[in-house]
């Protein structure tokens, strides 16, 4: 009797500290993740802050890294940014309506739906190769902001989707069943009720998804953006260069200079985005505000 | 949703000519929105055609018996040779060393979150992981190159600069929160009474993790694991930046490499003209790319929505 209950308590000792341990070690995998982005933001503003400053905003690249900046590579970010957004947020979004509120359930949209899921895993570097083929060659558009902006709407696109949807389906169906029962056409609900009500969503959505564009690399590469560029693209059918692809050549330099402008340069790229996530952030929390009214 | 058909009654109220306006502008607002849906298919269309033609192309001058046996990958030197052993080698080395990194890092951190973690500390660590998903990866690319390569180099003095080692891993640092958000996805998924249950044993929060949460959202861990070394295996600026440019049929990561997106990145840096043989191996290298992730997230998916079955 004795003899079982301390073999008992032993056991029961044994467990609680495998749960310690366990707990120990979960946190330190966890804690691993979070001291990789403490690492490499430390590194990135060590080495990059020091360049930072406002004529390296204003600067175009240079063999002398103390003249070296990024004035045509944010440039030609902006550019592709806001092409893109100008082309993957209506479409994505009418794709979302439509597939949320109008299509049948059959196999083709079964289909679609399967076809969507796999497109936002095709990897970027695939869209590149789409991109060459169809909007350089086929369409001989050439190296140009233009075809830069076509390929990165291919490429958000399905996330644009998935995320439109998602907020579109959070509107209640009992809104839009009384909005009809009052004699409103499907459009005029879709119009009146659910855009307004999902449009919160869809924004935040909208802006993180194309955050993602302003960080791909390759695909550009892929269509040929430069990597020097001493100029400052004018419309959508210039040659042009972003701050990924001007990064990308800034650290494949074995000087040491280069590698820490291409750090300023990060540090510039990481507040782009970061200030794109307050935006969606401060976007939500005011249509939250107002519909709490 | 069909509503509309029962609403049709309350028309008679309005004049014809108007009913009849509304109706065309419902059908081509219909016809408008159905265009978009029809951009994503063609978007799949275009993918395979313009893979496929110049692939067909490529096969037409390099037997495809060559391109899966011959073990060497030189079309940019003056003696070609087309096998794609070893970039497939290349990739096969970031994704393991990328994998060992990141699936037992990524589940034990799901398993922190959905078992062990208070909320107010959840609360902080999720967005804190999402920041390093949407990190850029020519980032990561310079933090492997600048950062993680020489600090490497300190402890293995006789590894190259550019290595596969050092870009596994940054690879895998990069799909921890994928990993560990699909699967904390899974495992939260599990019903709370299997939980309770198991406490109500006596059993500890480690016991309940691994005996009865983790076997229960096990396919949707597996589908998290598939997902995320699919974006391994099309992973392209870590692996050009910080593992070299060198195609070799090894296994050893200390040694600079070459992986497919790599190559495919290096070849469209230099100006190879249209119609070119070195052109065209830029769509067959893409092609395997693709088929590859492509069935890898078809399997990813079927798991996944096998495991939504079972608690729906």
């Amino acid at each position: 009797m004795e003899e079982e209950s301390v073999a008992l308590q032993r056991r029961s000792k044994r467990r609680a500290t495998l749960d310690v341990a366990f707990h120990g070690l979960v946190l330190m995998a966890t804690a691993f993740a979070l001291i990789a982005l403490a690492v490499l933001m430390f590194d990135v503003f060590r080495k990059g802050l020091g360049w930072l400053d406002f004529q390296f905003l204003v600067s175009f690249p240079s063999r002398i890294p103390e003249r070296a900046g990024i004035y045509s590579s944010l440039t030609g970010t902006l550019w592709v940014t806001a092409i893109t957004a100008l082309f993957a947020f209506p479409i994505g979004v009418a794709t979302a309506i439509f597939l949320e509120e109008y299509a049948p359930k059959n196999r083709l949209m079964n289909f679609i739906d399967i076809n969507i899921a796999n497109l936002a895993g095709v990897p970027s570097i695939v869209y590149g190769i789409l991109g060459l083929a169809i909007f350089v060659r086929g369409m001989m558009l050439g190296r140009t902001v233009l075809a830069g902006a076509l390929t990165m709407t291919l490429l958000v696109l399905p996330i644009m989707i998935i995320t439109s949807r998602e907020a579109i389906r959070s509107v209640p169906s009992s809104l839009r069943l009384a909005f009809l029962a009052m004699g409103a056409t499907q459009w005029q609900t879709i119009r009146h009720i659910v855009l307004p009500a999902s449009l919160s969503g869809i924004f935040t959505g909208s802006i993180l998804t194309v955050s993602r564009a302003i960080g791909e690399t390759a695909p550009l590469i892929l269509i040929g953006a430069l990597s020097f560029v001493a100029f400052v693209p004018r419309s959508p059918l210039d040659e042009f260069t972003v701050l990924p692809i001007q990064i990308f050549s800034w650290v494949s330099r074995p000087q040491a200079e280069f590698s820490n402008l291409a750090a300023a340069a990060i540090i510039v790229l990481l507040i782009v985005l970061l200030s794109m996530n307050a935006v969606s952030v401060w976007l939500r929390l005011r249509f939250e505000k107002r519909n709490s009214k | 949703m069909n509503v509309t058909e029962e609403v049709r009654s309350v028309e008679f109220e309005l004049p014809a000519a108007k009913v009849r306006m509304r109706k065309i502008k419902e059908r081509l607002i219909y016809s408008a929105l159905l265009g978009c849906v029809l951009i994503s298919v063609l978007t799949t269309v275009g993918i395979i055609l313009s893979l496929i033609t110049e692939t067909f192309s490529f096969f037409q001058e390099v037997p495809l018996g060559q391109f899966l046996t011959d073990t060497r990958w030189t079309p940019l030197f003056a003696d070609k040779h087309f096998g794609i052993m070893p970039l497939v080698a290349g990739t096969l080395i970031i994704l393991v060393g990328a994998s060992l990194v990141a699936l037992p890092i990524g589940l034990a951190s799901a398993l922190y979150l959905s078992t062990y973690a208070k909320p107010g500390v959840r609360k902080v660590v999720k967005p804190l992981l999402e920041v390093l998903a949407g990190i850029p990866t020519v980032v990561y690319g310079y933090f492997a190159l600048t950062f993680v390569t020489p600090l490497l180099r300190t402890f293995i003095p006789d590894m190259s600069i550019f290595n596969a080692l050092s870009a596994s891993i940054v690879v895998g640092i990069m799909i921890i929160p994928m990993v560990s958000s699909l699967s904390e996805d899974a495992l939260v998924a599990v019903p709370h009474s299997l939980r309770e249950a198991g406490f109500a044993l006596g059993a500890t929060k480690f016991e309940v993790a691994t005996k009865i949460v983790l076997p229960a959202g096990l396919s949707g861990v597996i589908a998290s694991f598939i997902l995320a070394i699919s974006r391994a295996i099309g992973e392209t600026m870590i692996v050009t930046l910080a593992a070299g440019s060198t195609p070799k049929l090894t296994l050893n990561p200390l040694e600079s490499i070459q992986t497919m997106t790599a190559y495919i990145v290096q070849v469209s840096m230099g100006d190879t003209p249209h119609g070119t043989i070195v052109y065209k191996t830029i769509f067959a290298v893409g092609m395997l790319l693709f088929l590859i992730t492509l069935a890898m997230n078809i399997i990813g998916q079927m798991v996944t929505r096998r495991y939504r079955e079972v608690y729906e």
